[in-house]
C-alpha cells in the first residue's frame, strides 16, 4: 500500500475535532496511506448556505459541512474520497449529514463513506471502511475487471465460516466452507478442501486473494498478491456472480459478525455502510435461534417459509433480549416455524431500519452472504421492502470469489 | 390545477389562498383530519403509533428522533405528491408551525430540492409587505396549471 500516491480524503464534519476522535481519525487515514484534507471555502459563503443547499440548520458548523460539500462537488478541492462525520445522537447532524452524502453522490463520483462518532470510536473501527474508501479511489481499474482469468484462487477468512474457492477461466472449479476457529488452520483446511475438488495442487495456483476479518494474516500467510477489505470485494462478487456487472445495484451481505449495504454502480461501490448495532442483526443470531430450535442452520430457511412472523413478537436490537424474546414465545406455545420465520424477520428488519437509510436502494437487489442461504432471510427483506430480492448461485462464497476475481488482475500487471 | 405544499404545513391562510386560485393545497389539517377520524387506531390524541417513525425512515435515518419521523411520515408523502410549493419564512406561531426545528428545516429542504416551482418569501411585517406578499402569491398560483393534464 506504501508504494501507492497518497490518497486525499475530504474530512467533511461538523467539528469532529472537539469530539476527542480526531487523533483516531488521523491514525486511521495514515494506515490507508490516506491524508485527510479540510476543503477549502469563502467564509461569506456560510451566510447564505442554508438557502443555497436548502437546510437552514441552527448549528454554524453544520452550515460549514454543507460548504464543504459544495467544495467539493464544485472541484475546488480536489479529493479522491470524501468522508462525511458528525456526532453520534444530534438529529440536525443525521439529517444534514444524510442529505450531504446524497448530494455528493448525486453530482460527483467520488466514493463516499459517512459515519457518526462518538468519543470512543476508534481507528481500528473505521479501517475497514476507510479501506475501501481508498480502495475505490485507487483501484477503479482493478474494480472494472468483468472476467476472472489464468488460475486463482480466493479466501474469505469470516467472523464465523472461512470460505476458499479455485477459479480457472471465469469457472469455479472447487470450493472450501469450513467454521473459522484458528484463522489460518481454518484457511488452509478450506483452500485444501477447493484444491481437492478442482482436483490441483497449491503450486498450480498463480494469483491469490483473501478478505475478511482474517485476510491480513491469512494473506501474508499465503502471500497472497491481493489482501483486500470485503466492501469492495463482495460487491465486486456479489454483481459478477448476480451477472449485473453493468448499472446499478444494491448488494446486502449478511455476515456472522456485521452487515454490509452497498450501494453499487457499474460494478464500483459507491456509498455502503457496515454495521449492525448488535449481533442481533447478523448471522449469529439465526444461527443461535437454530440452536435453540434444535434444528441445523441449513434448516432453519425451510422452517421460516413455513411460519407467520406476525404470530411472534421479537425484536433482535439486542440478541440478549432477542433470544429471550424467542425463548418467551417457545415457552408460550408458539411453532418453531413462527419462532424462525419471526427471526428471519426481525434480523432483515433491523438491517432496513439501522442501515438502509444511508445507501439508496437501487434494483437489483442482491443478497449475499451465508445467511442468504436461510431461505426465510431473502423472503423476509423481499417482503419488508417489496422488491425481488436476488440470492446469486454461491452466494455465500462471494467473498471467495471476488477475491479470486480481483487477484486474476495481477496477472496482467 | 396544481398539488401545492404549503410551509408552514399547517397555515390555514397559505391553504386558504392555494384553495382560492383553484389548486389543491397540501397540508397538515388534512392528514391529521384523516388520522383522528380513522376508526379502530388507539394511540390517541394523533393515532400515530409506532409504525409512523418507522414510515419516516424514508426521510430520515434512524438517529433522528421518532418526532421527527412520525411528523416525517405524514409530510414526506405530502412532498412527494406536490407539484409546486410555497415557503413562508420567519412567520409567527400563530401562521403556523410544526412546533420541531428539525421536521422544519427538513420539510423545507426536500421542498427546495424536489424539481418543480417553488416561491420562497418572508412573512411580512407591514401593510405594504402584505400587499406586495399576497400579490406575489396571487401570481405564482396563477402561473400554474389550471386544467389536470389530459383534461383540456
Amino acid at each position: 500500500m506504501k508504494d501507492e500516491a497518497v490518497a486525499k480524503v475530504a474530512l467533511v464534519s461538523c467539528g469532529s475535532e472537539y469530539a476527542g476522535v480526531h487523533g483516531e481519525l488521523e491514525s486511521v487515514a495514515s494506515s490507508v496511506n490516506a491524508k485527510l484534507v479540510y476543503p477549502e471555502i469563502e467564509v461569506d459563503i456560510l451566510d447564505d448556505i442554508g438557502k443555497d443547499f436548502g437546510i437552514e440548520a441552527a448549528s454554524p458548523d453544520l452550515r460549514l459541512m454543507m460548504a464543504r460539500a459544495t467544495a467539493v462537488v464544485e472541484g475546488i478541492t480536489d479529493v479522491d474520497g470524501v468522508f462525511i462525520t458528525s456526532c453520534f445522537r444530534c438529529a440536525e447532524a443525521a439529517i444534514v449529514r444524510n442529505e450531504v452524502r446524497s448530494y455528493i453522490n448525486k453530482h460527483s463520483t467520488l466514493p463516499v463513506i459517512s459515519y457518526s462518532f462518538t468519543e470512543r470510536t476508534t481507528a481500528a473501527t473505521l479501517l475497514t471502511r476507510m479501506e475501501a474508501l481508498t480502495t475505490i479511489a485507487r483501484r477503479r481499474h482493478l474494480l472494472a475487471r468483468e472476467k476472472q482469468s489464468g488460475l486463482t484462487a480466493g479466501i474469505d477468512s469470516g467472523s464465523t465460516t472461512t470460505k476458499a474457492v479455485i477459479m480457472k477461466d471465469n469457472q469455479i472449479l472447487g470450493s472450501g466452507w469450513v467454521p473459522t476457529i484458528k484463522v489460518i488452520d481454518s484457511a488452509t483446511e478450506a483452500l485444501n478442501s477447493a484444491l481437492e475438488e478442482a482436483g490441483l495442487k497449491k503450486e498450480d495456483i498463480q494469483a491469490m486473494g483473501t478478505t475478511g476479518y482474517g485476510r491480513f494474516l491469512v494473506g501474508e500467510h499465503f502471500n497472497a498478491n491481493l489482501i483486500q477489505e470485503e466492501i469492495t470485494v463482495n460487491s465486486k462478487g456479489a454483481v459478477y456472480l448476480a451477472d449485473k456487472q453493468q448499472g446499478s445495484a444494491t448488494v446486502i451481505d449478511i455476515g456472522g459478525m456485521d452487515n454490509k449495504a452497498i450501494s453499487v454502480e457499474d460494478g464500483i461501490p459507491g456509498m455502503f455502510t457496515m454495521g449492525g448495532i448488535c449481533a442481533g442483526a447478523s448471522g449469529r443470531f439465526l444461527d443461535m435461534t437454530a440452536k435453540r430450535l434444535g434444528v441445523d442452520i441449513t434448516e432453519l430457511g425451510d422452517l421460516a417459509v413455513k411460519g407467520m412472523e406476525q404470530n411472534v413478537s421479537m425484536n433482535s436490537y439486542c440478541i440478549v433480549f432477542g433470544i429471550q424474546s424467542l425463548v418467551n414465545s417457545l415457552a408460550k406455545g408458539s411453532t418453531p416455524e413462527d419462532v424462525a420465520a419471526a427471526a428471519c424477520h426481525s434480523v432483515v428488519e433491523q438491517i432496513f431500519e439501522q442501515q438502509l437509510q444511508e445507501v439508496d436502494v437501487k434494483e437489483p437487489l442482491i443478497l449475499v452472504g451465508g445467511s442468504s442461504l436461510i431461505e426465510g432471510v431473502p423472503k423476509a427483506l423481499g417482503e419488508l421492502l417489496k422488491i425481488d430480492v436476488l440470492v446469486p448461485p454461491n452466494s455465500h462464497l462471494i467473498g471467495a470469489v471476488g477475491s479470486a476475481l480481483l487477484a486474476s488482475g495481477f496477472l496482467e500487471e | 390545477m396544481a398539488n401545492v405544499i404549503i410551509y408552514p404545513t399547517n397555515s390555514l391562510i397559505l391553504s386558504d389562498l392555494v384553495k382560492r386560485f383553484g389548486h389543491t393545497p397540501l397540508a397538515m389539517m388534512e392528514k391529521i383530519k384523516e388520522k383522528i377520524s380513522t376508526v379502530g387506531v388507539d394511540s390517541p390524541p394523533l393515532n400515530i403509533t409506532a409504525e409512523e417513525p418507522k414510515l419516516g425512515l424514508k426521510y430520515a435515518a434512524v438517529e433522528v428522533p421518532a418526532g421527527v419521523r412520525g411528523r416525517m411520515s405524514m409530510i414526506g408523502p405530502m412532498v412527494e405528491r406536490s407539484e409546486a410549493g410555497i415557503i413562508v419564512g420567519e412567520s409567527p406561531m400563530a401562521f403556523g408551525c410544526m412546533g420541531c426545528a428539525r421536521t422544519n428545516e427538513l420539510t423545507k429542504y426536500l421542498i427546495r430540492t424536489r424539481d418543480m416551482p417553488v416561491l420562497e418569501l418572508a412573512f411580512p411585517k407591514t401593510d405594504e409587505e402584505g400587499q406586495e406578499f399576497v400579490y406575489r402569491i396571487a401570481e405564482f398560483l396563477r402561473s400554474l396549471p389550471q386544467q389536470e393534464e389530459g383534461k383540456e
